[in-house]
């Protein structure tokens, strides 16, 4: 479903991605792992055609994103790193202008928001105003979005970022139940080491913009050595600390924490 | 096509909605409206102007215009991170209609906005010379709001962080207010004050709204309508190609 070799993205004289190559099957669970600027969100953008790769080839759904722009896009749903929902409109609204982008039928486009706001457990809440959502609630939110248009692929850029165990739970749990019941394969990325142990079929670890390991969770920590893959996680990647230079977008959500809470 | 409208609307209902927003966008017109207009009155009237609150009253309109149309385009470089606007950048939809859809969202807003400092105006004692101007006048409004909305999508996909947005408003947006004439008639300024007033956009505007409100005039209402209608054409196509060019 996803095929990516030797990608390679690159910002003037820093590398970001270095020659990366990896398979996501149909309907498989694929978390991609690494710590803070390994190059995961680049990666995720440049499958999501928002970011051109400088080398390297990807394929979705057999289709090269940068030539077919808008057929790839159509297959694919993303949820955010930052929230991308409109706090001004209920969430039936928001519901409705995806579906309209994404030109969804206007009978199929009613009857997917009823079923998804009933399985996200928001249907009761759909003429809220998403402003006053807890950020559980809006992340779920964004995630039946994502499933409106029925893609192909998901992906997930820290979708449990600043959740309770609650929430995270909650949210996998529905998650792996779309992704069983309409084989849509999901890319996601955590920080969360038990969570992607739990949730995901094959991990991949990248580190400075390389993959240093790939495989079933357990692959992966036979190859190791480790009890858990936290353990396997630090052994791959080592245990200093990333400082990346905070940049604009950075000093942005910092002042958007400021006054609004997730 | 359906994407325009449905972006169209979304502004439209989030305008309608916040009510604070709404009534907090009328305290700055208003303020200029008494304190100037009343405040400055009399002088102006010594001066052999007739009277100021006539004269102020569509320079007040269209700085409200150009205040609301270029935040909404501004608007962008926070929404680009934390808003909507990511949504519609993957969508498959062509980035065109986005931009085009947003741009009249928030011109619409700004014509609507204006159109409530107008009937301000009334309230406070403006008279326009004849009823049926008014359209022609909600015309030279609508002009105004696309040309600075299309000018505030272009900054608004170029600028990095907030920081910038201090900037802009301090050297482009009241600048863009004060040497308009909105104030202070346009004839027999000094020569470098009447060149930048000559360059200013907004000139054009509410020279245009005077012209058809109070019949007078210091460029004429047909070059006026040209300047504003090849001005709006320029920045859209400019606003578009910005627009085009945003990485999240």
């Amino acid at each position: 479903m996803i095929r990516v070799q030797n990608l390679v993205k690159t910002f003037g004289a820093f590398t970001a991605v270095d020659d990366v190559s990896f398979e996501v099957a149909e309907g498989e669970i694929f978390a991609f792992l690494g710590p803070n600027g390994a190059g995961k969100t680049t990666t995720i953008k440049m499958l999501t055609t928002l970011l051109k790769p400088t080398g390297g080839s990807i394929e979705l759904d057999g289709l090269d994103p940068q030539l077919k722009q808008n057929e790839a896009r159509k297959r694919f749903g993303i949820v955010f790193q930052d929230p991308s929902l409109d706090g001004e409109m209920t969430a039936w609204e928001n519901m409705e202008l995806h579906g309209v982008l994404y030109h969804v039928p206007h009978k199929l486009r009613r009857q997917r928001t009823e079923e998804l706001l009933k399985l996200f457990e928001l249907w009761d809440r759909r003429k809220d105003l998403v402003k006053k959502f807890s950020g559980g609630m809006k992340r779920r939110l964004e995630i039946a979005r994502g499933f409106l248009h029925t893609p192909k692929i998901l992906f997930l850029d820290e979708p449990t970022l600043g959740l309770d165990p609650q929430s995270r739970n909650q949210l996998w749990t529905h998650v792996k139940k779309v992704n069983e019941a309409e084989k849509v394969t999901v890319f996601l990325t955590t920080h969360y080491m038990d969570e992607a142990d739990r949730v995901a079929h094959r991990i991949g670890v990248i580190d400075h913009g390389k993959l240093v390991a790939q495989g079933t969770p357990k692959a992966i920590k036979e190859q190791t050595g480790t009890e858990n893959l936290e353990d396997a996680f630090l052994k791959l990647t080592g245990s200093t600390i990333r400082d990346e230079s905070a940049g604009s977008a950075d000093q942005m959500r910092q002042f958007a924490r400021m006054w609004s809470k997730r | 096509m359906s994407a325009i409208y449905a972006l169209w609307l979304r502004e439209l209902k989030r305008y309608l909605r916040s009510r604070v927003q709404l009534v907090a966008s009328l305290g700055q017109p208003v303020l200029y409206l008494l304190a100037l207009g009343f405040g400055l009155g009399p002088v102006f009237q010594r001066a052999g102007n007739g009277s100021y609150l006539q004269f102020m009253a569509p320079g007040v309109i269209g700085m409200t215009v150009l205040f609301s149309s270029i935040f909404s385009g501004l608007g962008l470089l926070w929404d680009r991170q934390f808003g909507f606007l990511k949504e519609t950048l993957v969508a498959p939809v062509p980035r065109l209609q986005i931009m085009i859809g947003r741009t009249l969202g928030g011109a619409t807003v700004a014509v609507l906005q204006g159109l409530l400092v107008t009937i301000v105006c009334l309230i406070a004692g403006f008279r326009p010379v004849h009823l049926a101007t008014v359209p022609m006048a909600l015309g030279f409004m609508i002009l105004i709001a696309i040309v600075f909305s299309a000018l505030g999508v272009a900054i608004g996909s170029s600028l990095q962080d907030m920081q910038g947005f201090q900037l802009i408003m301090n050297f482009l947006v009241l600048p863009l207010f004060f040497l308009s004439g909105a104030l202070f008639p346009l004839g027999g300024l000094p020569r470098a004050l009447a060149v930048v007033t000559t360059l200013d956009p907004l000139s054009y505007g509410i020279d245009g709204m005077r012209s058809v409100l109070l019949e007078q005039s210091h460029y004429g209402a047909v070059v006026d309508l040209e300047v504003l209608v090849a001005l709006a054409m320029v920045l859209l196509v400019f606003g578009a190609y910005r627009f085009s060019k945003i990485e999240i």
